[in-house]
């Protein structure tokens, strides 16, 4: 029976070909779209270098004060958070990082654009940055304000060429020239906490680390001794921040707080729109409106392409079919036209993501598919398969016999 | 084999009422060859599709083997129809997209049959309408009267005990309609196969063993 189904199913999608066309690449279409934004997120979300301790981690990004008709929101200044997480017991280390800036450099007359930021010496013990050369800067050469550089493999490239090693060799950034004392592995821009091309001792920095207002171009990342210890250094940090007075008269209320790796990526700085609702939302929409349209598109193409079969319907109704049979039969149909679909999604995610690479539009992001992405992707074009086909499949498997021949 | 006690059809749309059938009662024994005929839109092919379990009467009773089809389900009428009809249709209604083999099992396909015996079957029932050489043929790459011939092979392939024809003849010329008629005739004189025919043609209605006539929705003979 199942190979009887099979057949006509081809006769089907061969015999209408445009209709078929339209309906296999809906469905492709849609499933490489999905596949990719997942093999975004994941990798986004989940690929969890060089911040490899997150589980016993907090991030501070986003500090902000706000009035009755006023509001500031930023990252934070050095100072604040030197200052408050250091009153901190909890965290066994805090890293405090500048967010990238963007600057250029000239290699034989050649302009390159770098991105730098600033940290200080805890900032490496508490990430776990692969060094495949040289070390990181440590306590003392921050105090002494040290012009040396850990650069990424991508810079040591641009800048250097395939020579090796390039320790102690300098390079020049923002028109200061820095000593390289190691180079780690490339951080994708997506990580925009964490990524650079340079990174520096913040003593180094041309603008006052020293002020003390709140707002600055810092962020901080505490870590725990353990993850059982995550909640408790969320509410000492919490308990600090209702202690810490406003810098200005207008302003009532002051807010910063201790996430976790997600809620602080999206964190949006405001206090009334979280960011993980907004990412959330947005994504549940895209997806939503992404899955519908081609499960609708297959909805009425099915009803044209079932209603032309009509003859058929009333043929086999005659000859013992009952309607649920019909309907099993419709079914299985539009599982192999979406299984066909999902496979030509699958092939065609997999050359996007290729290209997508090898385009290289996001700085150091290597987008993979995975299993995982894969089986969702199949099993979103069996339930595509089954929307599309069950409520076709009903109608007219209920047509009477006599008007089903008469069609 | 086949009772139809005071059969009355209805059609009724919104402003409209057509009486189609019209106290119509018909006692067809087992192994006859009945034909119905009449004018167009007398009720003939009502009253065959109402035989068939196609098409439900507005009033009255069928019984067919002794058994009363009234209060069928859609699966019991589906089994019913499988198990104890076949039919053949003026356009053939062939499936275009499958082969003429695949055709004509069709209706083993509702059975519990393998693919095996299916296609014995319907190699056997295409012997025996002369088409044993068409089986990996399309449909549209057989004359009309092939495919008439592919159809009583689908007709036949379960074993039906009755036939119901709706004008078999009718879309052939007469030599392809009266070898049409033989393979029927021969159908009834040797498996006893009860079959019910309507026609428009007075020839092929006079080889059949009796002769029913209808003239607005009544049995005038």
């Amino acid at each position: 029976m199942l190979k009887n189904y099979f057949k006509i199913a081809i006769a089907v999608l061969k015999r209408r070909k445009f209709f078929t066309f339209i309906s296999l690449f809906g469905i492709s279409f849609t499933l490489t779209i999905l596949m990719v934004l997942t093999a975004f997120i994941n990798k986004v979300i989940g690929d969890n270098y060089p911040d490899k301790k997150r589980d016993r981690s907090l991030y501070i990004t986003r500090i902000q004060e706000s009035g009755d008709n006023n509001s500031m929101s930023s990252t934070l200044s050095y100072y604040f958070l030197s200052h408050y997480t250091g009153m901190m017991k909890t965290p066994v280390k805090v890293a405090i990082s500048s967010m990238f800036k963007g600057t250029n450099t000239y290699v034989n007359n050649k302009k390159i654009a770098v991105n730098f930021k600033y940290t200080n010496a805890d900032y490496w013990d508490v990430l776990d940055y692969d060094f495949t050369e040289g070390k990181p800067f440590n306590k003392q050469q921050v105090t002494n304000a040290d012009r040396v550089a850990v650069i990424s493999e991508d810079m040591k490239r641009d800048y250097f060429g395939d020579i090796t090693p390039v320790v102690g060799k300098y390079i020049e950034a923002d028109n200061l020239s820095y000593r390289v004392i190691g180079v780690v592995k490339n951080v994708p821009v997506t990580n925009y906490m964490l990524y650079s091309d340079i990174y520096l001792p913040y003593t180094v920095s041309k603008e006052d680390y020293k002020s003390k207002g709140y707002l600055g171009g810092y962020m901080g990342i505490l870590l725990a001794n353990s993850s059982s210890d995550v909640p408790k250094m969320q509410a000492e940090y919490e308990n600090i921040i209702k202690r810490v007075p406003v810098e200005r008269k207008e302003f009532k209320h002051l807010y910063s707080h201790a996430n976790t790796f997600f809620r602080s990526y999206v964190d949006t700085g405001n206090e009334e729109h979280s960011g993980v609702f907004i990412v959330v939302t947005a994504i549940s929409i895209f997806v939503f409106i992404f899955t519908l349209l081609p499960t609708l598109n297959l909805v009425n193409i099915n009803i044209t392409r079932i209603m032309e079969r009509s003859s058929e319907i009333g043929v086999r109704k005659a000859f013992g079919a009952s309607s649920k049979t019909l309907v099993y039969q419709f079914i299985v149909e539009n599982l192999i036209l979406t299984l066909l679909g999902g496979l030509i999604g699958a092939i065609l995610s997999v050359a996007v993501l290729a290209a997508i690479n090898n385009a290289n539009l996001i700085a150091n992001l290597e987008l993979s598919i995975n299993f995982t992405v894969l089986f969702i992707g199949l099993l979103v074009c069996l339930v595509f398969g089954l929307l599309s086909g069950v409520y076709p499949a009903w109608r007219m498997s209920k047509l009477n016999v006599v008007t089903a021949l008469k069609a | 084999m086949i009772r139809l006690q005071n059969i009355e059809k209805v059609y009724r749309t919104d402003t409209i009422e057509t009486l189609a059938l019209n106290s119509v009662s018909l006692d067809i024994a087992k192994g006859e060859f009945l034909s119905i005929m009449g004018p167009s839109g007398c009720g003939k092919s009502t009253l065959l599709n109402i035989m068939g379990l196609l098409d439900a009467p507005s009033k009255g009773d069928i019984r067919i083997d002794d058994q009363k089809t009234e209060g069928m389900n859609d699966k019991q009428l589906a089994a019913f129809r499988n198990k104890k009809l076949g039919f053949i249709f003026q356009s053939y209604h062939l499936i275009n997209d499958l082969q003429v083999l695949d055709n004509v099992e069709l209706p083993l396909l509702y059975r519990d049959t393998t693919a095996k015996q299916r296609r014995e079957l319907a190699a056997e029932a295409l012997e025996k309408v002369g088409l044993a050489n068409r089986l990996k043929h399309f449909p549209t790459q057989l004359s009309g009267g092939q495919r008439q011939r592919v159809a009583i092979a689908r007709a036949i392939v379960g074993r039906p005990e009755i036939i119901l024809a709706d004008e078999p003849t009718g879309n052939l010329d007469s030599a392809m309609g009266n070898e049409i008629m033989e393979i029927l005739l021969n159908l009834n004189r040797n498996d006893g196969t009860t079959i019910v025919m309507v026609t428009h043609d007075e020839n092929m209605a006079h080889k059949t063993h009796r002769l029913v006539r209808l003239f607005d929705g009544a049995q005038v003979q």
